[in-house]
């Protein structure tokens, strides 16, 4: 077995044992509640009929680690249980939710991938000119922005000013595609915004680090023409952090949703999970909980796994 | 480069803006009793009321004024992100230089241990801690803290790394000093700069996250006056074309930019200097 294989199957031996403790996380938090766990679920005022239902229901008569095996094998397999708050079957919810997330999460990113990466690399060249300096500015601005105000003012200006876009993200599954991707307009261009300033700032960082480089002086020395270094020397030499860059941006898409889905009342799963945290619907916030980390971990370990295979470095070493 | 700016005294005018728009905010959240025409719970009007000499900004969805609750916000936000910075500067700092100066199985564990809680968003997993332990502002503060010390831990670590190799490091070891010692009189004031900027980055981020948690409904909880909750309050008044609501949510931005440039300007200069 040669050393990439070995690099790539270590990194995701890695990523199972994370995603593993991550479980043992989202289950176990659950017991660090003090007294009785359905009481303290249902509050003060519950019923002792309630509560017994509950118990029941939760099997906290059975000992934890059994209910741990029990709640990972249901989850592995689609069986999430039942949401507390209104008996559904919570795999059915959470599925239909997370199809609209990646709709959303998609849409956003086919829009800020290109827009960051050639903003990135057009800034990098043009280090320093006004257009470098113009563009740093909005970087920090979208940066140190919450959300919610960028969603806000989208909201104000084009929709209800102007009525361009509905500002109510009304979605379900009967809609045909085009009026779906209308209806989303309005939250993937905020998530465009903010994930686009992120992604650019790590692009243009990358290059000029790369930039920086010997080699890069050495064929400057030669003599060669500028457009020549970037697009021939420098860019095949990028891949490796660009790729890093678009992965882990991806990743920060996970968060941003949460917000953004709020804001435009979008029924994904990041406003399921804020709905289910305000209930205290536990079951329902383990699952969605687990879903995030687990996407946010793979999409790490992607990253770490692309980077690997594109490292023309590593590969000799093999 | 100019003249201009390698004179080490001169400061550019963005960054002077910068400075006077943060003395603001610290010297409103220092005197908003002072300040406030009105209580930040009082009910003072009617709902939904339309700018005036009475009421500055109208009033809210509960008849509340909004132009005291804003000035009251900047005591509640800003006060709480900074206990909250605080806390995770301590945390993140005393066992990052710990790490450092142990090293051995302390810093491996440690260490372990960060890499498994940055391997989740952040969000997502106070989200899960506030479903738990309830959405008081005690809890708050301490979720949030342990999860970002995790940052702070990082770099403290890293930046202490460089110091323990050094030869005074080694000869302190050496003489037996305690590791109380080592970290307060050998480390600390090395690594000082990097961790300055850093708190001023890290209060940005606490800032920011706990204003989302707050419109998301899940942080500082009403009747309290905050910036991210008043967003969330009054956010239907949008949909008239009132942006009222949309000043608490351009109080936190102003405030993050202003700090993120001045940061930002430090650490270039900072850059510049070691040339």
């Amino acid at each position: 077995m040669n050393s990439i294989a070995r690099l790539v199957l270590r990194r995701l031996a890695i990523g199972i044992a994370l995603l593993l403790i991550v479980s043992l996380l989202v289950f176990f938090a659950v017991e660090l509640l003090p007294g009785d766990i359905a009481q303290v679920l249902l509050g003060q005022s519950a019923t002792p009929e309630a509560i017994s239902t509950l118990r029941e229901q939760m099997h906290l008569d059975q000992p934890a680690w059994l209910r741990y095996v029990h709640w990972l094998g249901g989850f592995v397999i689609g069986d999430m249980g039942k949401s507390l708050a209104n008996g559904q079957d919570i795999a059915k919810t959470i599925w239909q939710r997370l199809g609209n997330t990646i709709f959303l999460a998609a849409f956003a990113a086919f829009i800020s991938v290109p827009i960051a990466l050639g903003l990135g690399i057009l800034t990098a060249i043009w280090r320093g000119s006004i257009f470098d300096r113009l563009a740093n500015s909005f970087v920090l601005a979208a940066i140190s922005t919450p959300e919610f105000f960028l969603a806000y003012i989208l909201i104000g200006v084009l929709a209800v000013k102007f009525g361009l876009f509905p500002s109510i993200s009304n979605i379900n599954d009967g809609l045909p595609f085009l009026e779906r991707l209308y209806r989303t307009v309005l939250p993937a261009i905020t998530l465009t915004l903010v994930v686009t300033a992120h992604m650019m700032r790590m692009t243009r960082a990358s290059i000029i680090n790369i930039l920086s480089t010997p080699y890069i002086e050495m064929a400057q020395l030669k003599g060669l023409r500028h457009s020549v270094i970037i697009l021939r020397h420098a860019l095949s030499n990028s891949w490796v952090p660009i790729i890093n860059v678009v992965v882990l941006n991806l990743a920060y898409l996970i968060t941003g949703v949460v917000i953004v889905e709020v804001a435009f009342v979008y029924p994904g799963l990041g406003l399921l999970l804020v709905d289910s945290v305000s209930k205290r619907d536990v079951p329902v916030v383990q699952s969605c909980c687990m879903i995030f980390a687990a996407t946010y971990i793979s999409l790490n370990l992607l990253a770490d796994i692309l980077s690997i295979l594109a490292n023309p470095r590593a590969q000799e070493r093999g | 480069m100019t003249s201009q700016s390698r004179n080490k005294r001169y400061v550019p005018w963005r960054i002077r803006i910068a400075v006077s728009v943060i003395a603001v905010y610290v010297l409103v959240a220092l005197f908003a009793p002072l300040l406030a025409p009105y209580g930040q719970t009082e009910i003072v009007g009617r709902q939904f009321m339309g700018w005036s000499s009475h009421y500055l900004l109208g009033t809210d969805n509960l008849g509340r004024d909004v132009a005291s609750r804003l000035i009251w916000g900047a005591r509640n936000s800003v006060g709480i992100a900074l206990v909250t910075t605080l806390l995770t500067f301590f945390i993140g700092v005393v066992f990052g230089l710990l790490a450092a100066a142990l090293g051995g199985w302390i810093d491996y564990i440690l260490s372990r241990i960060v890499d498994v809680i940055m391997a989740i968003p952040s969000l997502i997993a106070s989200l899960m801690m506030l479903t738990i332990f309830g959405t008081s502002v005690l809890t708050l503060v301490l979720v949030i803290a342990v999860l970002e010390s995790t940052r702070v831990f990082r770099l403290a670590r890293a930046v202490a790394l460089g110091v323990v190799v050094q030869d005074y490091f080694i000869v302190a070891k050496m003489r037996k000093e305690p590791a109380l010692y080592l970290i307060r009189e050998e480390i600390l004031p090395n690594v000082l700069p990097p961790l300055a900027v850093e708190f001023g980055l890290r209060f940005c981020f606490v800032f920011l996250f706990i204003s989302a948690l707050s419109f998301l409904g899940l942080g500082l909880q009403p009747p309290l006056a905050d910036w991210g909750s008043m967003v969330r309050e009054n956010a239907m008044m949008i949909s008239f074309l009132i942006f009222t609501p949309l000043i608490p949510a351009a109080a936190i931005a102003v405030l993050t930019i202003a700090i993120n440039s001045v940061m930002d300007w430090v650490l270039d200069r900072s850059r510049q200097s070691r040339l």
